[in-house]
């Protein structure tokens, strides 16, 4: 039995990208094998531990629960694409560097891009509010303490990033 | 530059290439290679009577399934007994494919290769193997119950039983003369380690060079290597062993070589193709390692002022299907136990016990939180007892700072006397008293019961052997570029051992941490090491680099005192800012890169800096060996001890039960900090798994030994709305038994966090007045359920 | 954990998608959001021979209220239903119930009317719907389109009257009548989780205060979402009484996290809870 292969043309990170794929190939492992984008991470492949999460048109979604065939036409936007066009960190990773906001790295993708569309919807959150906002991804390593704290810190950068030059 | 970058609370190096996904993680590697995937036991105890892959073998992709019978000899044999200890007198270890029988859910009976994952697991699906049922063992219970065998030939189901004592007398005796007396039976349940990323191994078998390649998501490389060779029958020099970068680890991958580090190599070569195995989260739970679950009784005579004068403790012991990792977690625990406390004589006895369940191996802490948990309970049990300040009865027990170093009187778990090196407990004792509001507490809690609210208070002490042997080592050298490369065997899993490790070199040899690249487990590099377990990287390793590092800058000397000639002495020289200077005139000095191009006399210059050191150029030889590098050990004469202590405020709701943690302080001692930054971050994170394993985390199994809550949907590892803000105070005591003067800091977050927690529940669940009583609580973890379940059973005057 | 091999259909309309049903019901699901489908379809609990998407019906993925009630779409993903203002002024416990849901980026893809469909006991969607006597429009092409009711609609766990020819149009939620106030809350074990016990309920009253009508819906403590008439238990407000009738009248089980008794006596706690803040919501 030969699977039959979708062409599909996806947006990914500014990129168009094609490729072929059986209708049953995840998005995640659409990024990580088909376009070696290996960023995105698999922890549970189930919907609950958020590695995978990616932005599917600027809305976090998780990429191990969406074939890609489904995601044909539209934007994806992976931790990669997280970074400014320069290949610097942007604001969400350097938070994240300077608050020590990871240990392994495994899971820091998903939080990655979790944090950055959040704070295009809440620029200013308080600390309860950047706790709730991270409540859906699994960290085995930090205890969260200083994810909560990039993220206050990755909305300052973002701040002042975004704030016009004087 | 800072005069000393240890101690400095410096960013990590590894982030920014984690941050931007450039990470490179094991299902990052071997695009191309097959994959592997298994057939797993969906039953607990069985004879295998058919396999019949018939089916299987038309899905497109396929390229080969093996079953046990497929196996050559080493690899038909069982994996090894990794420590042999002399009471593991019935060690059995699992086959790399089930020979058979299957003990446990989970275990693999099937390899299947194919061109990917989809395709493997479509074979293994089709895959009909029949199961004659065996009865199960499931629980300690059931295995101390001894009717049921997992082996049959295991009498008892008893794996290993063993007794120490601390030579201070007859424990039962002592407890029969003692004051007042207490019997508990306690219980903690079943964990696991659950790292984020599973494990993985991918396999590159070079036929014309006759080198295996392995990459795996392990915690010890060296030992990867050493197993795989032996198992293959290759000579150790033609298997490297590679660790990528680790999602995780926590002790489950400390284990090895698991099934699939062999069989992957062996497929790879057989079939002469790369092949790569990634487990998923399915696999992880039933076929990784778990761990904690225990039963114990505690016995304990003690005086009015709570001081212990005999303890008597009896450990059952899960240890699951098999035992390659031997009896390390409940001889943790019966040593570990004693925590900061004198407890008069002591006898601990525990029985390992088989059960038709996973492996049982270390789960970070190591067997210690079910110690401090028998331990802290029982404290807070003399003081219910007595009437007296929980705070006071443990203060009442301490070892004091001027008794040390204090020998515990046992054998610790690497063999070694259990002889705490140095600490200040009382001093650890009075800050946690003070973090967490000890003394104005009952204010609080009339003022919380104003408005119907139940609070509590709980602490828990504990001391944590760490930085144990046999040794680590380094490689240290200085490129002619001026890059120093630090080259270490033991693997990391996220503790920031790229930063820690250059700090220490960095000092050493005076220069900026940015120009010092470490690198961790890969055996092209480094050949000789133990691995990341037990709370022991920094201090062996770190330890070890400063002894490569310190050859190093004595070498430097050597060769730029030759250089600089005009009579110079080695001792004459400094190293600092990058460069090897006169003591007395900093102004004349040679770079260190210039140093390392001249530690290399050259007949031939390959480039402009070469020059200097060819043969009409080169100053005078030193008589060392070429380049500016070096290899140094470390192999500590026994364990250093690091304590902590922890305390915990809860709230409980008086109607639904929920439980609430409401304020975390954690004050700790691990001795000489490196980086305070990555201390700290190591304790939250122990924290979190502590507060996993005592209010969330369980690993349940059926009677039937079907793991029920496989998923993440129901092993419920706490969310950033679950684990509570965490204060943290440091305090040190430096190490006496290394120079640096480091301790482990790896595992201490997780350790007392049930035994705390247990506490404070307790603690708000306390009676009211004369017509409540309180509760105890034996068990963890603990739910609303089983908290409201507990209520039921109160009594009410 | 890769899900097995499936025909895939992606539909870009309506009538595509009800004419690839009637063609292929029997072998194929339907992928709306797929925040249970997939993880399903990964673990191979689940291996339908084809898959009809329907993520390309723009046209269904709406989130409509006017006076009367709320229509959502059978693409509305619950983040559209929880942010659509009208939608909470119109029918509040809509957005009270969807933000107990999962965590957000579950929301943000899965759709309410396919958490209906799925009719898993532990949603809280199907337990709205109950509790306001709502409806689901289903369409097949042998049948058009038929109207089923809530009380009909949750046959048992995991299973609805949606049969395996039809799609899912629109659930219909109707504005409760009169003055009333709802309220939604439950506990789970971590925030996100299925909750042990989730309970919603309804109070209307008279001018003068005087409890009209009093309901609650419960998850988790049955195979469908149960429903609860509470109007005369709770008529004189002695909320504690009423949960009393209502927990008496459910029948939960055990499983690891909770026992049956202890959900029982979450449903007693939160049900008094939850009818004192639906009546305080609206109480003159």
């Amino acid at each position: 039995m030969t699977e039959q292969l979708h062409q599909v043309t996806l947006t990914v990170n500014g990129v168009t990208r094609r490729g072929a794929v059986p209708a049953r190939r995840l998005l995640a492992d659409f990024l990580r094998r088909d376009l070696a984008l290996t960023g995105t991470h698999l922890g549970c492949e189930h919907g609950v531990c958020g590695a995978c999460t990616v932005l599917l048109d600027g809305v976090p979604v998780r990429s191990c629960l969406l074939f890609a065939v489904s995601a044909d036409g539209h934007e994806v936007t992976t931790v990669e694409g997280c970074c400014q066009t320069s290949g610097d960190l942007g604001p969400v990773q350097q938070a994240f560097l300077e608050c020590h906001g990871l240990q392994c790295g495994f899971c820091t993708p998903g939080f990655i891009t979790t944090i950055t569309a959040y704070l295009e919807e809440n620029p200013k959150p308080t600390e309860e509010e950047a706790r709730e906002a991270i409540g859906g991804n699994l960290c085995r390593c930090t205890g969260y303490q200083n994810i909560v704290a990039a993220v206050l810190r990755a909305a300052e950068l973002k701040r002042e990033r975004e704030a016009p030059h004087a | 530059m800072p005069d000393k970058h240890v101690g400095q609370p410096l960013l990590r190096k590894e982030d920014p290439r984690l941050l931007a996904g450039q990470g490179r993680y094991l299902d990052d590697l071997g695009r191309d290679a097959l994959a592997a995937a298994f057939v797993r036991s969906p039953v607990a105890h069985a004879r295998i009577t058919d396999i019949d892959v018939t089916d299987a073998l038309d899905v497109e992709g396929l390229v080969a399934i093996y079953t046990y019978e497929d196996l050559p000899d080493r690899i038909a044999e069982p994996l090894p007994l990794l420590i042999p200890h002399p009471d593991l007198t019935h060690a059995r270890t699992p086959h790399c494919l089930a020979n058979g029988e299957v003990n446990h859910v989970g275990e693999a009976v099937v390899m299947v290769v194919a061109t990917d994952r989809y395709l493997a697991e479509d074979a293994a699906e089709r895959i009909r193997v029949a199961y004659r049922d065996l009865p199960p063992v499931v629980g300690v219970s059931q295995a101390r119950a001894g009717d049921r065998l997992v082996h049959e030939d295991v009498p008892g189901n008893i794996a290993a039983r063993s007794v120490q004592e601390n030579g201070q007398g007859d424990a039962h005796s002592a407890i029969a003369a003692a004051p007042h007396k207490l019997t508990l039976d306690l219980e903690i349940e079943r964990s696991a380690s659950m790292p984020m990323e599973g494990k993985g191994v991918l396999a590159h078998w070079d036929a014309d060079d006759r080198t295996l390649r392995v990459h795996s998501s392990t915690q010890t490389s060296t030992s990867v290597r050493l197993a795989v060779a032996a198992k293959l029958g290759l000579p150790p020099d033609r298997v490297e062993v590679v660790t990528p970068d680790v999602g995780g680890g926590f002790g489950v991958k400390i284990v090895h070589p698991w099934p699939e580090e062999i069989l992957v190599p062996w497929a790879a070569m057989t079939l002469g193709r790369d092949v790569k195995w990634v487990e998923d989260r399915r696999e992880h739970f039933i076929s990784s390692a778990h761990e904690r679950g225990q039963q114990q009784r505690i016995e304990v005579g003690f005086d009015d002022a709570g001081r212990l004068h005999g303890l008597s403790v009896e450990i059952w012991h899960d240890n699951g299907a098999y035992v390659p990792y031997g009896i390390i977690v409940p001889i943790v625990t019966s040593t570990q136990l004693l925590g900061p406390y004198k407890v008069g004589a002591y006898r601990v006895e525990f029985t390992s016990l088989y059960t038709n369940t996973v492996i049982v191996t270390p789960y970070r802490g190591a067997g210690r939180p079910q110690g401090v948990f028998a331990m802290e309970r029982t404290m807070d049990a003399i003081a219910e007892y007595l009437g007296l300040d929980r705070l006071a009865v443990r203060e009442a027990n301490l070892i004091q700072p001027d008794e040390m170093p204090y020998d515990q009187g046992l054998v610790f778990q690497d063999g070694r006397p259990l002889i705490y090196d140095s600490g200040d407990y009382p001093t650890m004792m009075r800050m946690i008293r003070d973090l967490v509001g000890w003394d104005g507490f009952e204010a609080e809690r009339e003022a919380a019961a104003g408005q119907g609210r139940r609070i509590g208070i709980g602490v828990a002490a504990y001391v944590e052997g760490t930085g144990m042997g046999p040794y680590e080592g380094a490689h240290v050298k200085v490129e002619t570029t001026g890059e120093i490369v630090v080259s270490t065997g033991l693997t990391t899993q996220g503790q920031g051992h790229y930063t820690t490790l250059a700090q220490i070199a960095a000092d050493v040899l005076g220069v900026a941490v940015a120009d010092v690249t470490v690198i961790t487990g890969d055996t092209r590099r480094f050949k000789y090491a133990v691995g990341t377990f037990a709370s022991r990287a920094i201090v062996t390793s770190g330890n070890a680099v400063a002894v490569a590092a310190a050859k190093v800058a004595e070498k430097a000397k050597r060769i730029a005192a030759a250089a600089l000639g005009d009579g110079i002495a080695p001792e004459d020289l400094e190293l600092g800012d990058g460069v090897v200077r006169r003591k007395d005139d900093p102004g004349s000095f040679i770079d260190l890169q210039t140093v390392a191009v001249l530690s290399n006399p050259l007949r031939y210059a390959f480039d402009e800096a070469a020059k200097a050191a060819t043969q009409f150029a080169a100053a005078a030889n030193t008589g060392d060996e070429p380049g500016l590098e070096a290899t140094g050990f470390y192999m500590p004469e026994r364990s250093t001890f690091a304590a902590g202590a922890h305390g915990v405020v809860v709230e409980t709701d008086p109607e639904t039960a929920d439980i609430k943690i409401l304020r975390y302080c954690v004050v700790h001692d691990c001795g000489v900090v490196v980086n305070p930054r990555i201390v700290e971050g190591q304790v939250h994170g122990g924290v979190a798994q502590g507060v996993g394993g005592a209010l969330y985390e369980r690993i349940v199994y059926d009677d039937a030994g079907q793991l029920v809550n496989a998923s993440y949907m129901d092993f419920l590892i706490p969310f950033s709305t679950e684990v509570p803000h965490i204060e943290t105070a440091h305090m040190v005591t430096a190490s006496g038994v290394n120079p640096l003067g480091l301790k482990g800091a790896g595992e201490a977050g997780v350790i007392p966090t049930s035994a705390a927690v247990a506490s404070a529940v307790e603690d708000a669940e306390r009676g009211r007045g004369a017509t409540e009583q309180g509760l105890a609580i034996r068990r963890m973890p603990i739910s609303p359920s089983e908290l409201y379940e507990l209520r039921k059973g109160r009594v009410h005057a | 954990m890769k899900p097995p091999p499936v025909v895939y259909h992606g539909p870009d309309t309506l009538e595509e998608a009800v004419r690839l049903l009637a063609e292929h019901g029997a072998e194929a699901k339907v992928l709306a959001g797929g925040q249970s489908l997939v993880p399903m379809l990964n673990m191979r609990l689940t291996a339908p021979r084809r898959l009809v998407d329907v993520n390309r019906l723009d046209e269904l993925a709406y989130v409509r209220s006017d006076r009367h009630g709320v229509r959502v779409g059978a693409l509305a993903r619950h983040a559209d239903v929880e942010r659509a203002t009208h939608a909470f002024e119109t029918v509040p416990l809509l957005r009270q119930a969807v933000r107990t849901v999962a965590h957000p980026t579950i929301r943000n893809r899965g759709t309410t009317v396919g958490s209906l469909v799925h009719a898993d006991p532990a949603g809280e969607m199907p337990a709205v719907l109950a509790l306001l006597d709502g409806e689901v429009l289903l369409r097949s092409e042998r049948d058009g389109e038929r109207t089923v009711a809530a009380a009909d609609f949750f046959v048992g766990p995991m299973e609805s009257a949606c049969r395996e020819d039809e799609v899912a149009v629109e659930a219909y939620f109707p504005r409760p009548a009169g003055r009333t106030g709802t309220d939604w809350r439950e506990l789970s074990r971590r925030s996100g989780d299925y909750a042990l016990c989730g309970v919603g309920t309804l109070v209307r009253v008279d001018d003068a205060g005087a409890v009209v009508a009093a309901r609650a819906a419960y998850i988790a403590m049955g195979s469908v979402p149960q429903v609860v008439d509470l109007t005369e238990a709770a008529a004189d407000g002695d909320w504690s009484a009423a949960a009393e009738s209502a927990a008496d009248q459910l029948d939960p089980e055990d499983d690891i996290h909770a026992s049956a008794e202890y959900r029982r006596h979450l449903a007693r706690v939160l049900t008094a809870r939850s009818l004192k803040a639906s009546y305080e919501a609206v109480a003159p």
